[in-house]
């Protein structure tokens, strides 16, 4: 909080630049001080077109989805008190990846443009409706894991009937590509229609900061604390729903920003709950925007997408965390 | 302080505490014993509304806000879930005190400094409280239930773990507590340190109070023998009164 104003200046100053790097980075190679021009001019040219509906929601969305895994992982890693936690093991990226792939099958994802986008939204509902089902308004952590672990199993499931029953190799391709994830060709429309969602899921992950405090004391100590765990639950899987459900919906299943980021950042910030909440959320930001602009520069006609590169070197990065701690003799 | 009536739990087909009745006025030092599963964790637990009971706990009927200002409740589980500092974890023990997003308000740094100053951890302060040993962390969290300033402090074997000048320090801390005013209820498995430093003694056998009242009184060969199926050496000496258990009663 009071201590960490230099590493969140920090933070802060990274966001801006890779944002800045996303705004002026592209196949179209407009020089950047034309780009910033027509950004700002807005008119029927083509360069102020490529920024406006082009660059600049693909940049947003980037900051608003980063923002949201890395504060999500670490509202749940400090609701479960486990590092290894993640914003997915509620089931509600799987389950909204769910609906859109029900989406790009039926065929309602070509009919009108925010057929997948919403059918992502209902299966992430879904998720939540089947998920406080499960685990009862009262149950503890516990519940909520192995309820949580239970959707996403079954949201796996028939995500794999959906590929298994695909008619075409084509339809399977398609399916498959979207799962991983990315940030290509999305419009403003999108950026519109995640923002409501999310701004209210984060609103209810920033207000979890103090309960997370608590919490590091235990269940029982917390609740003597004046916390209530059944509230803090519901604020966690709702905001978790929001930000993870619409962030899965506009992009697909992107993972590892929500695990690493708040892993990496957690020494810097005292180890504190509530302090690593805004520190997760920006350097998710920066780690996202950094994999978008990666997928630009690094073999760029290929397609590489978001979630495989997040993936990439998420999973390195994490194995040595691992290798770290296991040096410190935890 | 504590006014319990009529307190009962059921565990499925078990009955765990069964209509237990006390009170616990201002300045007392209560001593919780009673043999493994008597229900000493569960009776606390009960009183304090962490578990669903029947009759009436005045902790209990309390609204959560107003419980934290009343009680600092020390769980048997000693969990320090993150590597945080000493002195943070036991700042925690302020929340209740302080509205949302507040910072710590000089009244609220000298409740921490005098806790830490009370459990000696002054060359802790900035030490990753889940890297020390359990029984440093057992202070720590002693620590943090006295920063949280409430006339009432409920411990769950808070002395387990500790090396016996610490144990002693404790019961110094916590008897301090009871002269000022305050009233503690500590649950504890050495006789010894509940003859010596509790104003009272309440033994629990099978969920029901087996008997209530100065160490001395309460203390007798017959209680041991019927509640713990051990004999014992109790004495008064000058120190006071002394309870060191002997051998096992088959």
């Amino acid at each position: 909080m009071r201590d960490h104003r230099a590493l969140m200046a920090a933070l802060l100053a990274l966001v801006g630049a890779l944002f800045a790097a996303s705004l002026l980075i592209g196949p179209a190679g407009i020089a950047p001080a034309q780009a910033l021009a027509a950004l700002l001019r807005g008119d029927a040219t083509a360069e102020a077109l490529v920024m406006r509906e082009i660059r600049l929601p693909r940049a947003l969305l980037a900051v608003m989805i980063g923002a949201s895994l890395g504060l999500a992982g670490a509202a749940m890693q400090g609701y479960l008190r486990n590092p290894l936690a993640e914003p997915g093991l509620i089931g509600v990226s799987g389950s909204a990846a769910l609906g859109a792939v029900i989406a790009l099958q039926t065929g309602l994802a070509a009919s009108f443009a925010l057929g997948l986008p919403l059918a992502a939204l209902a299966g992430a509902a879904g998720a939540v409706a089947l998920l406080l089902a499960l685990a009862g308004p009262r149950g503890g952590s516990l519940t909520l894991i192995l309820a949580g672990i239970a959707v996403s199993a079954l949201a796996g499931a028939l995500t794999a009937l959906v590929l298994n029953l695909s008619p075409n190799p084509f339809a399977a391709a398609e399916i498959m590509f979207w799962m991983m994830g990315s940030l290509v060709d999305r419009s403003m429309t999108h950026v519109w229609l995640a923002l409501p969602l999310m701004v209210v899921g984060w609103a209810l992950l920033a207000g979890l900061g103090r309960g997370l405090d608590a919490l590091t004391l235990g269940e029982d100590a917390a609740e003597t604390l004046g916390i209530s765990l059944t509230r803090l639950r519901l604020m966690l899987v709702a905001g978790t729903a929001c930000v993870v459900g619409a962030g899965t919906a506009v992009a697909g299943a992107i993972g590892f920003v929500g695990l690493v980021v708040p892993h990496i950042l957690r020494p810097f910030v005292g180890a504190r709950p509530s302090a690593l909440l805004p520190a997760s959320a920006l350097g998710g930001a920066a780690m996202l925007l950094a994999a978008d602009v990666a997928v630009r520069l690094v073999l760029p006609e290929r397609d590489l997408k978001l979630g495989v590169v997040t993936a990439l070197v998420g999973a390195p990065l994490f194995l040595h965390l691992i290798y770290r701690t296991r040096a410190e003799g935890l | 302080m504590l006014t319990v009536e009529n307190l009962s739990v059921a565990r499925g087909p078990c009955t765990v505490i069964d209509g237990v009745s006390l009170s616990v006025g201002p300045g007392e030092f209560v001593g919780l014993i009673g043999p493994n599963g008597a229900g000493k964790t569960t009776l606390m637990r009960a009183a304090l509304g962490l578990l669903p009971h029947t009759g009436e706990s005045s902790l209990a009927a309390m609204p959560a806000q107003t419980r934290a200002r009343t009680v600092a409740w020390m769980p048997q589980s000693r969990e320090i879930a993150w590597p945080v500092a000493v002195e943070t974890l036991i700042a925690l023990g302020r929340l209740p005190h302080l509205p949302r997003g507040a910072h710590l308000a000089p009244a609220d740094r000298n409740a921490i400094d005098a806790a830490i100053a009370r459990m000696g951890l002054e060359s802790f302060r900035t030490r990753a409280a889940n890297a020390l040993s359990g029984g440093e962390q057992a202070r720590v969290l002693i620590a943090r239930v006295l920063a949280q300033d409430t006339p009432l402090i409920l411990a769950d074997e808070p002395a387990a773990g500790l090396d016996p000048a610490h144990q002693i320090t404790l019961m110094h801390a916590f008897a301090a507590e009871a002269r000022a005013g305050r009233s503690v209820v500590a649950s504890l498995h050495d006789l010894g340190l509940a003859a010596r430093h509790c104003t009272r003694i309440i033994a629990l056998h099978h969920g029901r109070v087996a008997a209530d009242g100065p160490p001395a009184q309460a203390l007798t060969p017959a209680l041991l023998a019927e509640v713990f199926h051990i004999t014992a050496h109790v004495a008064q000496t000058p120190h006071g009164p002394v309870c060191q258990p002997l051998e096992v009663i088959r």
